[in-house]
């Protein structure tokens, strides 16, 4: 652990990047920026694991291993998202969020 | 000492984190995230969690970035900015992020965290390799496998949808 720096320190950062992911989030048109978005979210979640896993059980490993299926997990999720992007901007001639609107209604 | 590179970090990934979400360029939002994560993988290099921070730096900032650069190069024009954002939008969801982030943070402090005095505590590869392909107790086989079952199925499925479609229109 960090000297000096209790768990609730490094909660209030990886809080704060959490919801800046929401905002940016609610906030972007273009896709590939609502991608980077939830990007955020889930590092901030990552950082959330490693943090209960060092301060709280410093002898588990539960925390550490979830941390590494989550990054895992988010590079499936980027890949796969970043194919339906390429995939919408051949189709629709543009990734913003008000181009794909075919399926709506 | 340590608490001042625990600040630094902590000051770049907040900022570099807002100048992810509301930059105008596209591909300049892009090396903002490449910076945010960088500073988590020094975060869980301060942590003693070595190998968590290599696997951060490789598969977040060395893969997902260089993806998102190519998806942000295939489709979006170098010069043109983006669509600034309403005014009235911005507000709304920044009124929210901000509720939203005060109440989980009360919940953190109410919380009674029992933090536990840890020794340096860096593991080695070894033991996580162990633990990873373990069928006993605290083993993580299962997920392990499961996983490698998603990441084939994410290249396929990632393979067959961006791949040009030659029959229909």
């Amino acid at each position: 652990m960090i000297e000096g720096i209790g768990v609730f320190d490094v909660l209030v950062v990886s809080t704060a990047m959490f919801f800046i992911g929401i905002y940016g989030f609610l906030v972007r048109k273009n896709l590939i920026t609502i991608l980077m978005s939830v990007e955020l979210v889930l590092n901030a979640v990552v950082i959330n694991f490693v943090i209960f896993n060092k301060y709280l059980y410093p002898e588990m490993l539960q925390g550490y291993m979830f941390g590494l299926f989550a990054i895992g997990i988010a590079a499936a999720e980027a890949a796969v998202a970043i194919a339906i992007i390429l995939n919408v901007f051949r189709r629709m001639k543009g990734i913003d969020v008000e181009h794909v609107d075919t399926m709506k209604y | 000492m340590e608490k001042i590179i625990f600040y630094l970090i902590a000051a770049v990934i907040i900022v570099f984190s807002v100048l992810t979400v509301t930059s105008k360029k596209i591909l300049r939002a892009a090396v903002y995230l490449l910076f945010v994560l960088i500073a988590t993988a020094g975060l869980y290099f301060m942590l003693n969690y070595n190998f968590l921070a290599a696997v951060q730096l490789t598969v977040y900032s060395g893969g997902i970035v260089v993806l998102i650069v190519f998806a942000v190069l295939l489709t979006a024009h170098m010069e043109s900015d983006l669509e600034p954002v309403g005014r009235m939008k911005s507000l709304f969801a920044g009124l929210l992020s901000i509720a939203g982030a005060g109440v989980t943070l009360f919940a953190m402090y109410s919380f009674p965290f029992k933090e536990v005095e840890s020794s340096t505590g860096a593991y080695d590869i070894k033991a996580i390799g162990l633990k990873l392909l373990s069928y006993g107790d605290y083993g993580y086989i299962l997920p392990f496998e499961v996983i490698s079952v998603l990441l084939l199925a994410a290249m396929i499925a990632a393979i067959i949808i961006a791949k040009k479609s030659v029959s229909n229109d």
